[in-house]
């Protein structure tokens, strides 16, 4: 570790530093922490709260408050039933998106992530600095000339159209460059090397069990960009068909101000939540391995 | 558009370490060939394509001519683009500092180990980051509604008089609020999961010395974590720079207080889509392209220059 | 996201509850004498369109004409569907052959030469007394060529909430002196009650300028004037309605939002001047209305007048290019003209035809929601007293776009309606001369 003023003198065993690594509890930290985690909460509480009142009640009650009728049931049975059940097709193809475009990012971040990490090549300094100079044009700025671009090969209003700009996760190379740096030992590699392992073999076999924790916490972070991909579906789609989940419950809020649309803000509301979920739910699940793989290298030290 | 995903820590151990790798260049381009080759179709060649376009300017009445770089002449003396400008650099002077030192002293107090029930305070805090930045938006424009969203139940139940946070004063920090929500637990994570990474050796150390928490946060901690604060601090920075989604779904129920032109990146939006000037939207964009960029270098040289003095 | 979500309420239609009046379902207009050749052929259209009732059209088309098949493609509502048109016509591919275009957005289309001229399909048979007046002035744009079909119209009306007058002894005002006196009785009777509500909005307020006869916008050629400053209509409206921002008349919540949607519910917006196609809104946004919501003749400037606007309404148009066109104008003339009117109509849809907005089933229609009055009396009546002679910019989609940014500062307290009308004026005297055309102000 550099930087730090303090440096490492004699090692002495844990116990004898008591109140630096165990220390009491303190309620007024905890306190102050729960003024944060309102803040975190509340939103959401409102969210599931409205979740459960009509459109009718929805415009009468009070907010962070139940009301009378308890319609969560009948909001999402009516969300899922909605023209034809549209928010289902919504969710299938936002699964799909996740699915192929997530899922092809984090292959790439890892192929990438382990070059930078583990070989010397030419340019290769350079090649970060020009990814984060790309990121760093606003992506309106990309929007007409790629859809102009993607019109020219026949991909706009196709599941392609979101799936490729998604396969690029600069966020994910980043990751899985500095995870497999300090993650497959260099003498691992010059070993099975000099056994005779082709740099495939040693790619498959012998390092990418090592970057497993990093490749699901890459993966679930693409899967968040993913879903909540906005910008480009609204470029580059045109069919309702093809929405992603994000889409649809923008265009469904703005069907209020539809002439002969229906307002239906309780299906948005209800909508969002249904859409949230299943990020949360995966969060929860995995929380083991996306924790420890952002705490890269913790268990070498 | 909202930040792109922020970041990680990035320990100097592990850049010195990384140079050590096999010299095999052509198996090392293999293994980046197809992340760069996807790179250059959705990045590189829409952004040729985009100075390509901001050469010319095409006339409802005339068609497209060449203007050279007249387009970047008239967008450095546009008012409405300074404007939009000072805006975001306002809201990432403001907003950036606060959401970070927020998301910091969280992960110190989860660090600390003085929390009661911390499992359950990082996941919660965590959580708003799952909520698409669509649906956060969505979500919080009803609650500030005055008259019938949270905030009018709220004046109306303690005779309050809270200001409507619509109104043109208060817009921009409404979405930094929201903003803010989004990513201060997601930040929170990248910045625990760097401490948690600290030698524990570190810390006996420091009891020896008779170190104080604070001594301990500012000596041992901070300096340990500057890779993931400063990665952070870029991603924030082009993040802001880019606001797109907030204030363009809020704009619908706050159509005065946010113009057409209240972000560069709603500027350049609208200039293409409803004026048709893609030409000179090209241009705007890829100004504040060079500006992000500029800004986000600047940090991170200052970050690493810092690294290397202990 | 879009900015501009407002414009919307430029599309023009209405859809009811099929509920009302069950009318025979044969479509009531004669068959074209031309044997069509593109019809027997068959073949597939795309249209491109959000307007609802335009399913039935479709299915009754193909019904009607065997091997046709209509492919009706929602691509977004207002903004996001004229970017889908436009990055298609810049593209140069994925055009449809059909495409709804509202009569604000025509003359940009006009001028970019990217619709096509309908008299070579024989649409100049319709230039007399087919359509009203000011739907076909639309779609003409006072010059030679026919670039779209008319769909409906807009003619707007007052619409209030007869239980929220009587509640406050609020007489419904006939002249804008009254409903300015009702505007202020109002408040003082109720704080929580408006008589309607704005945060400016672009259509309404060309809708207000119209009906004062203002013509800030003309266009003749390449000569566009842009004059709202000295246009004597325009300053009509900019004086008339100062006060009612600056004494709190008026209820400060975005239209179309959820909270306006409460309000209309909950009675604090008394009414609305709105366009022809609003009972279908009201119906499903505003459930809790039904029974108390009435339709009046727009008040007049001068008492004992009856000059009214439009406010909205779609053609269908081809753009240059389709692949398809014959067929797809067959698709046309039935949605506008022929079989496909009453098909509309049937679902709610307010006409622009003269024949349906003059016959008997529409006018003595009665409307549960408006307890049982006969609203198609005032609607039509507004329909044939819109006043002559207004014409939108060639660039009306932009001048929307920066209203709020001008004009709608006057709602925050920033400027006076004459300043924010300046610097809309500013705004777009300046974009026009970018875009090459020659501008008198």
């Amino acid at each position: 570790m550099s930087g730090g003023l303090i440096t490492l003198r004699t090692a002495r065993k844990p116990k004898t530093a008591p109140t630096v690594l165990r220390p009491a509890k303190s309620k007024l930290l905890t306190v102050l922490l729960g003024l944060m985690l309102v803040y975190s909460l509340v939103p959401l509480a409102w969210l599931f709260i409205n979740a459960t009142k009509s459109q009718e009640s929805l415009l009468s009650s009070f907010g962070l408050w139940f009301a009378e009728d308890f319609s969560l049931i009948d909001n999402v049975v009516q969300t899922l039933t909605y023209d034809d059940g549209i928010f289902l097709r919504w969710l299938g193809n936002t699964m799909l998106y996740v699915v192929v475009g997530a899922g092809g990012a984090t292959i790439l971040a890892v192929l990438g992530g382990y070059a930078l990490a583990k070989f010397d090549f030419v340019a290769k300094r350079a090649v970060f600095a020009v990814v984060i100079g790309a990121v760093a044009v606003p992506g309106t700025a990309l929007a007409v000339p790629t859809f102009l671009m993607f019109s020219e090969m026949g991909l706009t209003n196709t599941p392609w159209a979101v799936i490729i700009p998604t396969l690029i996760s600069p966020f994910g190379l980043y990751l899985m460059w500095i995870y497999a740096a300090d993650s497959i030992p260099r003498d691992l590699m010059e070993a099975a090397r000099i056994d005779g392992a082709t740099e495939l073999r040693l790619f498959l076999q012998v390092c990418l069990p090592l970057l497993k924790p990093g490749i699901v916490t890459v993966a679930l972070f693409n899967m968040v960009a993913t879903w909540n991909n906005y910008f480009l579906p609204l470029i580059m789609l045109r069919n309702e068909d093809l929405y992603p989940l994000t889409l649809g419950l923008t265009a469904w809020n703005r069907q209020a101000s539809t002439i002969g649309g229906e307002a239906i803000f309780h299906l948005v509301i209800t909508g969002s939540l249904l859409t949230i979920i299943p990020l949360i739910v995966v969060f929860l699940l995995l929380q083991r391995y996306w924790q420890s793989g952002l705490s890269m290298g913790s268990t070498k030290e | 558009m909202t930040a792109v995903a922020p970041v990680v820590p990035e320990g100097s151990a592990v850049r010195r370490r990384r140079r050590v790798g096999a010299s095999r260049s052509s198996t090392g381009w293999a293994f980046l060939g197809p992340f760069m080759i996807v790179f250059v179709l959705v990045f590189i060649a829409p952004i040729i394509y985009a100075i390509y376009l901001s050469l010319f300017r095409d006339q409802l009445i005339g068609g497209s001519i060449f203007v050279g770089l007249d387009n970047y002449l008239v967008a450095v003396q546009d008012g409405n683009f300074w404007a939009g400008l000072t805006r975001v650099s306002l809201f990432l002077a403001v907003q950036v500092p606060i959401m970070l030192f927020l998301s910091l002293l969280a992960a110190l107090a989860l660090d600390s180990g003085r929390l009661y029930g911390s499992n359950f305070f990082r996941l919660s805090i965590f959580l708003p980051y799952a909520v698409p930045a669509v649906v956060a938006t969505l979500m919080w424009g009803f609650m500030y509604g005055t008259r019938f969203g949270l905030v009018g139940n709220i004046n109306e139940l303690f005779g309050l008089g809270l200001p409507n946070p619509l109104s043109p004063d208060l817009i921009l920090a409404s979405i930094a609020n929201i903003v803010t929500w989004e990513f201060v637990g997601y930040n929170m994570i990248i910045f625990y999961a760097a401490l948690r990474v600290i030698s524990p050796s570190l810390y006996e150390a420091a009891a020896i010395d008779g170190a104080s928490q604070l001594r301990v946060i500012l000596h041992v901690k901070l300096p340990a974590i500057r890779g993931a604060l400063v990665v952070a601090a870029i991603f924030s920075i082009i993040g802001s720079f880019q606001l797109f989604n907030e204030p363009s779904i809020l704009s619908t129920i706050a159509p005065n207080a946010i113009t057409s032109s209240f972000t560069p990146n709603l500027y350049a939006y609208n200039l293409s889509f409803s004026g048709g000037q893609y030409n000179y939207a090209a241009a705007v964009a890829i100004i504040m392209g060079v500006i992000t960029m500029i800004i986000a270098y600047a940090v991170q040289l200052r970050g690493m220059r810092k690294d290397g003095q202990p | 996201m879009m900015n501009h979500h407002r414009k919307r309420i430029f599309t023009g239609t209405s859809v009811f509850a099929v509920s009302a009046l069950a009318l025979s379902a044969c479509g009531g207009s004669e068959e074209t004498t031309e044997t069509d050749a593109a019809l027997e052929e068959g073949g597939t259209i795309t249209v491109w369109a959000w307007e609802p009732t335009l399913d039935q059209v479709a299915e009754a088309f193909e019904a009607e004409n065997e091997g046709v098949t209509v492919d009706l493609v929602n691509v977004g509502t207002g903004d996001e569907h004229y970017t889908n048109l436009q990055n298609a016509m810049r593209a140069g591919s994925g055009l449809p052959d059909v495409a709804q275009v509202e009569y604000f957005a025509i003359p940009q289309y006009i001028l970019g030469e990217s619709l096509m001229d309908l008299s070579e399909f024989g649409a100049g048979d319709y230039a007399e007394g087919t359509f009203s007046d000011g739907p076909w002035n639309a779609v003409t744009f006072g010059g030679e060529g026919i670039y779209g079909i008319p769909m409906d119209s807009g003619p707007i009306a007052l619409f209030y909430n007869q239980d929220v007058f009587d509640e406050h002894d609020v007489e419904v005002p006939e002249t804008w002196e009254e409903y300015e006196e009702a505007a202020r009785q109002f408040r003082e009777a109720d704080d929580d009650v408006y008589i309607t509500s704005d945060q400016g909005d672009a259509g309404q307020v060309t809708t207000m300028i119209w009906q004062a006869g203002g013509t800030p916008f003309s266009t003749e050629g390449t000569d566009v004037t842009v004059d709202l400053t000295g246009d004597e209509g325009t300053a009509r409206w900019a004086e008339y309605w100062q006060p009612f921002i600056d004494d709190d008349l008026i209820m400060p919540v975005a239209g179309w939002t959820d909270e306006w949607y409460q309000a209309l519910g909950d009675g604090s917006i008394a009414s609305l001047t709105i366009g022809a196609w609003m009972p279908a809104n009201l119906e499903s946004g505003v459930p809790d209305g039904a029974g108390s919501w009435r339709v009046a003749p727009l008040p007049q400037w001068e008492a004992g007048e009856s000059q009214t606007s439009e406010q909205g309404g779609s053609s269908l148009a081809i753009p240059e290019g389709a692949e398809n066109a014959e067929l797809a104008y067959e698709f046309m003339q039935f949605a506008g003209v022929d079989g496909g009117v009453q098909e509309r109509l049937d679902s709610g849809a307010f006409p622009a035809t003269l024949e349906d907005l003059q016959s008997e089933d529409f006018i003595n229609r009665e409307y549960e929601y408006f307890g049982n009055q006969q609203i198609n009396q005032v609607l039509s009546e507004s329909a044939q007293n819109v006043v002559d002679g207004w014409q939108y910019l060639p660039f009306q989609g932009y001048a929307h776009s920066v209203f709020n940014d001008t004009v709608g500062q006057a709602y925050e307290g920033q400027a006076t309606l004459e300043e924010g009308l300046g610097d809309w004026q500013d705004d777009l005297t300046g974009y026009g001369r970018d875009q090459g055309f020659d501008i008198a102000e």
